[in-house]
């Protein structure tokens, strides 16, 4: 990969792109609310689904509250429990997760990342954030409605998910579904916009594989979810088409409470097949932006180019690829045929290579490097011990008849919490210490960073790590009280209150994150252009925060890979992709 | 500096927790001990790659941290590297695999001496059926549920009539007998779950599910539902007692049969008669009218 100055193209001249194409906002409103420019958007993205994301932090409180003090609180009864656990997978997995990663991260990277001006569609993407935003107003309206919100689990499994005795069946399903739909078109509406930008609009010397790795994680990530979505988005409307004018997509002839029901024929397992055809792309739509990011910051701040660089990108298109032909491990206990089995463990099971060569190449990255323990560098490292846990305990869940005592128990709860909660949520500490101070000019305060890291990354292993054990034990997920089980000795009780005053603390924790966030907006040191070295275009920009249009006058022209970190001879540790090479002395 | 020793400390603490803490699985009372052995298998394996790696990052961390005047190594990519780092993986990998499908297979396949028990699921409660002398199970559907027909048996299936009815009741099951296990729903997903037995499935309404195993062990195990059903879902218990062979016809001979279940039915059309006398219904007959009286 060391093409720096082998096959460069010498004479390059600047690409001048005038930018009177770009829609200028002439207002405040067109300037910050109905915003036309990435930057913007994707700062509305992050705002709203950081928002969202701390109600789901508070459900997560209630809920530990629950299993760690049962009847502690008199008002979460069986119902509030479920209609609290769905709301807060939900909002967690697809409202917070997927948004910030593509909307956010996706919106204010790519254009930056690539050198262009802007996404191709400007409008479309604007149209995104506002559908978006419905979306989660719409998820919101569903607490005010009568009966409250679902409590179906965040599985939506029918036919419990639309009968009277799952809380929310009146109308927090029907509720829950429209604003599903209307987070898929909203998607839909910027995820082309990140395809189309990224195939389109890179600057000139941009090669693909020039690309910084968090740029090929969102795209990479943004294909898997159009193709997987539209499984979801089917899965709603039949479901809703069941709900509300009673068709038997998914409801076979029922007797529910001794009455038979006017249902006949359905599958449910149909839908089952549906939700993890889009259900596990979605693990990856959230670990390959991840993936991405984690890469550059440890490269970054190691300053040293990333290990690998052309494995790690075809270890992301194998996962990618992969991840659509292993649904059904979701499903081994489920019913469907026992042949099945045999295929999705051994899909699974492949894709533990690319994703291991992944990790290697991290760690393999930190040797011989110069490592700069800053805030962003220490949530790479959490990330990828949080990351290598759930993904080995994937290899128990993923070979199918080792899921069959572990599935449905708290061991599963454990694992993707782990995995693609707590380690994605990492990625995402870390990329908000990085780029912060290229939004907003101006660095989070290193102290307070410190301390949210320490706390979270010891008290989130402390709270899922043992969780584990509970379900190793038998103990299932989706218990709203473990009650009297014969198996489960009484220590445990002490174990879950252990993990619940740990859980307050670390979510404590993340409002002093929320504090920074606001705090340094204003009194944080001034950050410069380029704080951290590094050699990706964003840095480069001629303005921090970048301006309308980003690049001024001209755009940048590329003439390296995105990782020269401490080149022998360089008097710099690194040099920015737009450098262009020194003529070589004959 | 302190991040290598937190690292170093999180492999130590896991180990240790992993190897003292009072949390582990509750012993084994069916034949699935394979299924405990791959579990083994892949604690060794997961354990030592998770070891490995955060030790080998722990050290690196301490080794390469800044310090002025240090610089990074400049090196690209190592083909041979990874190529060996991605066989090791492969290979490990397929040491998980193995032995998991082979046990897989066996799982699916039940064998062919295997008696069959019925477990239905509705909310939120279990019920069992068992083929009676004629050693098949009668046909049922959703659509013959009724009242007196809490299963829905075709009442006019002549295999269905000395079917055995368990409501509300333990289910007893043969010691070191193979029993199939068929599963049924009324309502929703269901997931009939007896940690001890390690084997679980899924009961979908509108299809028929199984699993088999051999109990090993004599006691009584709870049963518990692992698929969300609704609000009721974690109080929907059971028990299931395992016994030898004796104490199993014992029992068995207890129960009651569709076709007695149905007994009112038939005594509302003047077919007077006495239900079996067994212990729970010795003071149980049915008088002229097919009304229920105590003497």
């Amino acid at each position: 990969m060391t093409d720096e100055t082998s096959n460069v193209v010498q004479s390059l001249s600047v690409a001048e792109v005038a930018d009177v194409e770009l829609y200028h906002p002439k207002s405040w409103i067109t300037k910050y609310v109905f915003s036309q420019d990435a930057k913007i958007i994707a700062i509305q993205y992050s705002i709203t689904a950081l928002s969202i994301g701390l109600v789901a932090l508070v459900m997560s409180w209630l809920m530990r509250l629950q299993l760690g003090f049962p009847g502690l609180l008199s008002f979460i009864d069986a119902d509030r429990y479920y209609q609290i656990m769905t709301m807060h997978g939900m909002i967690m997995v697809i409202y917070l997760l997927t948004a910030l990663f593509l909307g956010g991260f996706g919106n204010y990277l790519i254009p930056l990342m690539l050198g262009a001006r802007d996404m191709v569609f400007p409008y479309v993407n604007m149209l995104s954030f506002w559908v978006y935003l419905l979306a989660v107003l719409v998820l919101v309206a569903s607490f005010f409605v009568p009966g409250g919100p679902t409590g179906a689990g965040w599985t939506l499994y029918p036919p419990q998910a639309i009968l009277a005795t799952t809380p929310g069946k009146e109308w927090g399903i029907i509720v829950m579904l429209v604003s599903l739909m209307l987070f898929i078109i909203g998607f839909t509406m910027g995820g082309l916009n990140y395809v189309v930008t990224v195939l389109q609009g890179r600057t000139r010397g941009m090669t693909l594989l020039r690309m910084p790795l968090t740029v090929w994680g969102i795209f990479t990530a943004t294909v898997l979810a159009l193709l997987a979505f539209p499984a979801l988005f089917v899965g709603c409307v039949m479901m809703l088409l069941d709900r509300v004018i009673g068709t038997s997509f998914f409801m076979p002839a029922i007797v529910s409470m001794g009455e038979q029901l006017p249902y006949k024929g359905g599958s449910p397992i149909l839908f089952q097949h549906l939700f993890w055809f889009f259900g596990h792309p979605e693990v990856y739509i959230v670990a390959l932006p991840a993936f991405g990011i984690i890469s550059d910051l440890i490269s970054t701040h190691a300053r040293k180019n990333i290990f690998g660089y052309r494995m790690m990108v075809w270890a992301l298109v194998a996962i990618g690829a992969l991840s659509f032909v292993v649904w059904a491990h979701h499903m081994y206990v489920s019913g469907m045929h026992p042949a099945f089995g045999f295929f999705f463990a051994t899909t699974t099971l492949i894709i533990a290579i690319p994703t291991a060569i992944k990790v290697y190449n991290w760690v393999l990255t930190l040797w011989r490097g110069d490592i700069h323990l800053t805030v962003p560098m220490l949530f790479a490292l959490a990330f990828i011990v949080t990351f290598v846990n759930g993904g080995l305990t994937g290899l128990f869940l993923g070979n199918v008849v080792v899921d069959v005592p572990l599935s449905d128990t708290m061991f599963v709860v454990a694992h993707f919490h782990m995995v693609m909660g707590i380690a994605p949520i990492f990625a995402i500490f870390g990329a908000i210490y990085h780029w912060y101070p290229k939004v907003t000019g101006r660095l989070l305060s290193d102290t307070l960073g410190k301390l949210h890291f320490w706390v979270t990354f010891l008290g989130a292993y402390a709270i899922f790590f043992p969780l584990h054990y509970i379900g190793l034990m038998g103990v299932p997920r989706r218990y709203y009280e473990m009650g009297e089980m014969a198996f489960v000795p009484p220590s445990t009780v002490t174990l879950n209150a252990f993990i619940t005053i740990v859980a307050l603390i670390v979510g404590a924790a993340q409002l002093m994150f929320v504090f920074n966030l606001v705090w340094s907006l204003r009194r944080g040191r001034p950050a410069g252009g380029n704080p951290w070295g590094a050699t990706t275009l964003e840095w480069q920009t001629p303005q921090t925060p970048p301006g309308h249009g980003n690049w001024g006058k001209t755009l940048p022209v590329v003439y390296r890979w995105a990782y020269d970190y401490s080149v022998p001879g360089a008097a710099q540790d690194f040099l920015p992709q737009n450098q262009p090479p020194v003529p070589r002395t004959a | 500096m302190r991040i290598a020793v937190a690292l170093a400390l999180i492999v130590l603490g896991s180990v240790v927790f992993h190897l003292l803490s009072p949390w582990w699985w509750t012993p084994i009372a069916s034949n699935w001990s394979y299924i405990d052995d791959t579990i083994l298998i892949t604690f060794w394996i997961t354990g030592v790659v998770f070891a490995a790696v955060v030790l080998f990052m722990a050290y690196c961390v301490f080794r390469f941290r800044h310090r002025e005047g240090s610089r990074a190594a400049y090196q690209p990519e190592s083909t041979r590297l990874e190529w060996w780092l991605s066989i090791g993986t492969g290979l490990g990998v397929a040491a998980m695999l193995a032995p998991g499908l082979f046990v897989w297979d066996q799982f699916v396949t039940v064998p062919k001496d295997a008696t069959t028990v019925e477990v239905v699921g509705q909310q939120w409660q279990w019920s069992y059926r068992l083929p009676g002398a004629d050693g098949r199970l009668g046909a049922s559907d959703v659509a013959y549920v009724s009242p007196d027909n809490p299963l829905g048996l075709d009442p006019k299936d002549p295999h269905g009539q000395d079917d055995v009815i368990i409501q509300g009741d333990q289910l007893h099951l043969q010691l070191g007998k193979p029993v199939k296990i068929l599963l049924r729903s009324l309502d929703v997903v269901h997931d009939f779950y007896v940690p001890e037995f390690r084997a679980k499935m899924d009961m979908i309404p509108g299809s028929v599910t199984y699993y088999w195993f051999t109990p090993t062990r004599v006691g009584t195990f709870e049963v518990l539902c692992a698929e969300l059903c609704g609000v009721g879902h974690s109080h929907m218990r059971g028990s299931v007692v395992v016994e030898l062979e004796s104490d199993h016809r014992t029992w068995l001979l207890q129960q009651r049969t569709f076709a007695q279940l149905r007994a009112p039915v038939r005594a509302d059309a003047g077919n007077e008669r006495w239900i079996r006398d067994e212990p729970q219904n010795r003071n149980l007959q049915l008088t002229g009218n097919g009304r229920r009286s105590h003497d």
